[in-house]
Order: C-alpha cells, then sequence, then structure tokens
C-alpha cells in the first residue's frame, strides 16, 4: 500500500511539475536548470537517513559521500542561481550604461 | 520529533518548492523564488536532523562543510560563459549522490523485493547521471573532444550493455546482499551505459544532453526516494525531473529532431547539403558604422561564439549608443543558442542588457522585415536559411531566426569556415549580407570607437 501511496505522489508532482516548468519563460532557462540542480540535492535527506545509525562503516562511508555531493549541489545550486537571477533586470532600474 | 512531524515538515518543504518554481515565472519575481526554494531545502535538512537513525554528527558536519564550501566556492568563481560545465558537473555530483544513497540503503536487512528494485534504480540513473555528466564536462570543456564519436557497432555494444545490466539487476535481486558480485557489475555497467550514451553527441547538441542529465537527476533522486519510503525526495526529484524533460522536449523541437534522433546518431551523417556558391561581400568597422548610425532598428543575434569571443560587454555597450541614436534595439535569442538553454540570457544580462530587450525567435521572426540591420555574432547554424529552402541540407526544418529577411544582415565571423555542424550557410552570400570578419569583440569595438569619436 506505501508504494502505491509513493506512485500517487510521484504521478501527482510530475504533472505538477510539468505545469510549473512549461511556463518557464525562455530567458530563465539557465537559471531553471541551475535551481533544479539545486533542488535535486535534495538526495542529502536521503543520504542522512539512508545510511541508518552508523552501525555498519561502510554504509556511514556511504552515506557521508553522498552527503557531501549533495551539499556541493544544494549551497552550490542556490547561490549560483541567486546569482545569476541578480543579474536580470529591467530597463528603468538599470544602471547608466558603463563607459569602457 | 515523531516521523509524523518530520513527514509533515516535508509537506511544507514541498509546499515551498512549488511556490519557488511557479515564481520563476518571471525574472522580477525570480530572485524570491528561488530563496523560497532554499528555504523549503533548509527545512526539510533540519527536519532530517531530528531523525533518530541518522549518519553520526561527527560525519554530518564534515561532509556537509565539505561539500558546502566546494559549492559555495564553485558558485562564487564560476564565469557565466562556463556555466554549462559547471551545471554539468552538479548533475553529475547530484547522480553520485543519489547512486550512494541506494548503495547504503542496501545495507538495511529487511528490504522487500519492490525496494530492491528501487534501490536498483537509484544506482543505475545515478551512475549513468554521474559518468554521463563529467563524460559531457569535458566535452564543454574540450578536455577531449567535443565531436560525436560514432563508431559502427555502437548500438549493438550499447544494447549489449543494456542487457547485461538488467540480467545483473535480476540476479541480484533473486538472492540480493551487499556484497553481491552482481551489484558491482551493475554499478560498473551502469557507468560505462552513461559514457557510451554521452559520446555520441556532439557539441551542438550538448542543450539537450545537459537537460537531459538534469532529468535524470532528479529521477535518480526521486528512485532514491522509493528505496527508502521518503516522500520529498520523490516530489522534488520527479519535478526536477519534469524540468529536465520539458527543456530537453523544447531544445529538441528548436532542432527540429526528435529526441530519439539526437541521442543514436551522430549529427549530419546522413545527407549532403546542396552546395552553395556565390561571393561574399566584406565591409569594413567604418561602413558598418555608417549602416548602423543611420538605422531605425538594430537587432543583436548572439550564438556561442560571442560567449568564446567574450563580446556581450561590448555588444551591450553598442546597443545602448545605438539607442541613445535613436534606434529600437532587440536581442533575438533562439533556443538553442549556445551550450545550454538561455545561456545566451545569461551572458547578456551579466553585461547588464534589461531583460525587456532580450526576445524569443517566435517575437522577433513577425517582424524581422522591420528590422533595419540584424548583427549576427558568433551564430551560424541558428540563422541558416538553408533550414527553410533547401530540403537536402541536414538541419532542414529546423526553426530559424530569419536574419536574411531583415534589410541588411551584418555577419561577424573569424574567417570563411563552416559553422560547429559543418554545413554551408547560404546567408554568407544574400544580396544583403555584409561580413564584418575578425575577432567579434574587436569588430564590435571598433565600430563603438566609431561611435565615439
Amino acid at each position: 500500500m506505501e508504494a502505491v501511496f509513493l506512485a500517487l505522489v510521484l504521478m501527482l508532482s510530475i504533472f505538477l511539475g510539468f505545469e510549473l516548468i512549461s511556463k518557464v519563460p525562455a530567458t530563465l532557462h539557465t537559471p531553471l536548470m541551475s535551481g533544479a540542480n539545486a533542488i535535486s540535492g535534495i538526495t542529502i535527506v536521503g543520504a542522512l537517513i539512508a545510511a541508518g545509525d552508523g552501525s555498519d562503516p561502510l554504509a556511514t562511508y556511504l552515506g557521508a559521500a553522498a552527503v557531501m555531493f549533495a551539499a556541493i549541489n544544494v549551497v552550490g545550486g542556490y547561490l549560483v542561481t541567486n546569482r545569476m537571477l541578480s543579474m536580470f533586470k529591467k530597463k528603468d532600474t538599470e544602471q547608466p550604461g558603463g563607459q569602457a | 520529533m515523531s516521523i509524523e512531524l518530520i513527514n509533515l515538515c516535508y509537506v511544507a518543504a514541498a509546499a515551498l518548492f512549488i511556490f519557488g518554481l511557479k515564481q520563476l515565472g518571471s525574472p522580477a519575481t525570480a530572485v524570491r523564488g528561488n530563496t523560497l526554494s532554499s528555504l523549503g531545502m533548509f527545512i526539510a535538512i533540519a527536519v532530517t536532523l531530528f531523525n533518530k537513525n541518522i549518519l553520526p554528527w561527527e560525519w554530518i558536519i564534515g561532509a556537509t562543510l565539505i561539500g558546502g564550501i566546494v559549492g559555495a566556492v564553485v558558485a562564487q568563481k564560476v564565469e557565466m560563459t562556463s556555466m554549462p560545465e559547471m551545471v554539468a558537473l552538479f548533475n553529475g555530483s547530484g547522480g553520485v549522490a543519489s547512486l550512494m544513497v541506494g548503495w547504503a540503503a542496501l545495507y538495511n536487512i529487511d528490504n522487500s523485493t519492490f525496494t530492491n528494485i528501487t534501490i536498483l534504480l537509484s544506482i543505475i540513473i545515478g551512475g549513468m547521471t554521474f559518468s554521463g555528466s563529467i563524460l559531457a564536462w569535458g566535452k564543454l570543456s574540450e578536455v577531449m573532444t567535443s565531436a560525436a564519436v560514432v563508431f559502427g557497432a555502437q548500438r549493438i555494444v550499447n544494447a549489449l550493455i543494456l542487457i547485461g545490466m538488467v540480467a545483473c539487476a535480476v540476479l541480484f535481486c533473486m538472492e540480493p546482499a551487499v556484497n553481491s558480485p552482481y551489484l558491482y557489475a551493475v554499478i560498473g555497467l551502469a557507468l560505462l551505459f552513461g559514457v557510451m550514451a554521452v559520446l555520441p553527441i556532439g557539441g551542438a547538441d550538448m542543450p539537450v544532453v545537459i537537460s537531459l542529465l538534469n532529468s535524470y537527476s532528479g529521477l535518480a533522486a526521486c528512485a532514491a526516494g522509493f528505496a527508502i519510503n521518503n516522500n520529498i525526495l520523490i516530489v522534488a526529484g520527479s519535478m526536477v525531473g519534469a524540468a529536465g524533460i520539458i527543456l530537453t522536449n523544447i531544445m529538441c523541437k528548436a532542432m527540429n529532431r526528435s529526441l530519439a534522433n539526437v541521442l543514436f546518431s551522430g549529427f549530419g551523417a546522413a545527407k549532403q547539403a546542396t552546395k552553395v556558391e556565390g561571393e561574399v561581400k566584406p565591409i569594413t568597422a567604418d561602413d558598418a558604422f555608417l549602416i548602423l548610425e543611420a538605422a531605425q532598428s538594430v537587432s543583436f543575434v548572439p550564438g556561442y561564439g560571442m560567449a568564446v569571443a567574450q563580446a556581450q560587454h561590448v555588444v551591450r555597450e553598442l546597443g545602448e549608443l545605438l539607442e541613445k541614436n535613436g534606434a529600437e534595439v532587440t536581442y533575438a535569442i533562439h533556443p538553442v543558442a549556445g551550450r545550454m538553454p538561455g545561456h545566451m540570457n545569461v551572458l547578456l544580462a551579466e553585461a547588464n542588457v534589461p531583460y525587456d530587450q532580450l526576445v524569443e525567435m517566435e517575437d522577433i521572426n513577425p517582424r524581422i522585415d522591420n528590422v533595419d540591420v540584424a548583427v549576427v555574432i558568433g551564430a551560424n547554424d541558428v540563422v541558416n536559411p538553408a533550414a527553410r529552402n533547401d530540403e537536402n541540407s541536414p538541419i532542414y526544418g529546423m526553426p530559424i531566426i530569419n536574419v536574411d529577411q531583415a534589410r541588411t544582415v551584418f555577419v561577424l565571423k573569424r574567417s570563411m569556415a563552416s559553422g560547429f555542424s559543418g554545413v554551408d550557410n547560404p546567408l554568407f552570400f544574400g544580396d544583403n549580407t555584409r561580413m564584418l570578419f575578425g575577432d567579434a569583440k574587436q569588430s564590435i569595438a571598433s565600430v563603438v570607437a566609431e561611435f565615439k569619436g
């Protein structure tokens, strides 16, 4: 039953994901991608849980390595997305043109 | 904290992800959307720490610190031109994380067969994503050749790898154990398959591959979610999966090719385009300046060459001078310009081009005949009229920006070599086309100097 419930969650989130993301304009596709990258860092939650309480050292090493890689995604992904998005400015707020 | 409460907080985190993605729908709200999404991530991670069965603290702190610092440094240092490489590496790190989560989950003793299958899925998808992304990074950063690598028995070899992988997976499920040789075989074959899948894909098709690997990294997280019965992984993973698939689809449409065609065949092998011959009409920066000065409407059409020449800042400068001169300035961006979706937009935004001047192909094409000067900078295939006219061209049917229908076209080009796909471009021989040879950055800079002088 648990599996069926999770499958339902999966189905609904895929549909919702399609609805949401098809509305993102082409201009923002790169930030969308790096933002999605950050979200896929959610694996970090799985990494924290999957290895259990550390009774098996090998599982602990795997879990810790997974936490590290997923943390790269989470921290790097959100920061770089934020950096990119802050570059997108509207005309009015644009600073006077740079003289080179 | 009880498991119910933790799961309830996951629901809140999922809601924040959804709001975050929704606000990515407009540049005006996108920064806030990203913040909301990161808040969701923070909540999801924070409440997980209240779970009793998690890694020992010293491991969590150490691993998070290392990963966080690496991520933060990369995010601050990366050049906007190398964004595709960075996204490729991040996809890879998401993939390998999912692989390891699946692997670690095998150490739970009482896994059902269904759980074991999902664990294997997470290992396989994660492994493919990892090795595929590393290869994509190699191609993008030109550590290795960025051209498509195709050999005769490729499909047969790939099919054999796939069959072998499924067979090992079945054998593993019949007798699951963490030290089963079949597990190592599955991991090895998954890594190999990722490499084989990206190998036959050439540089110009990279936007498709990056989108697809992005999608895989989400699906891997999703499979890991099934493996450990965790709903937030499933929700977040499937959204990333959906995002990647949508982008993949947009990229394929923009090249008028099916996904299967991009994935399985090197580009342009089948057809030979009709040779175009004619005389190119070169122009000097002085003459280009005179024409631009008289223009009422100017549209810049950037391609990957603009990124290579680092010309985006000087292009923006020229754009501003033209505006002061009374011209209407737009930047027309083809969906597959650059090496990843939206690449050109980010480069121009970094150069301070306001986003309302960035227009899509569908918006510029209907009014292209009112454009006085279209300035093509480092783009080739995406403005090649052969895609419209020449049925024998390998890119026939691909939607293009119809710059040849503008009153005048300037093509900035280093020399007369053909573009990435090796297709001859009749645009260069058009009556209204003027070629401005030389480094794009220098050419534009000399026009800018004329304006100022």
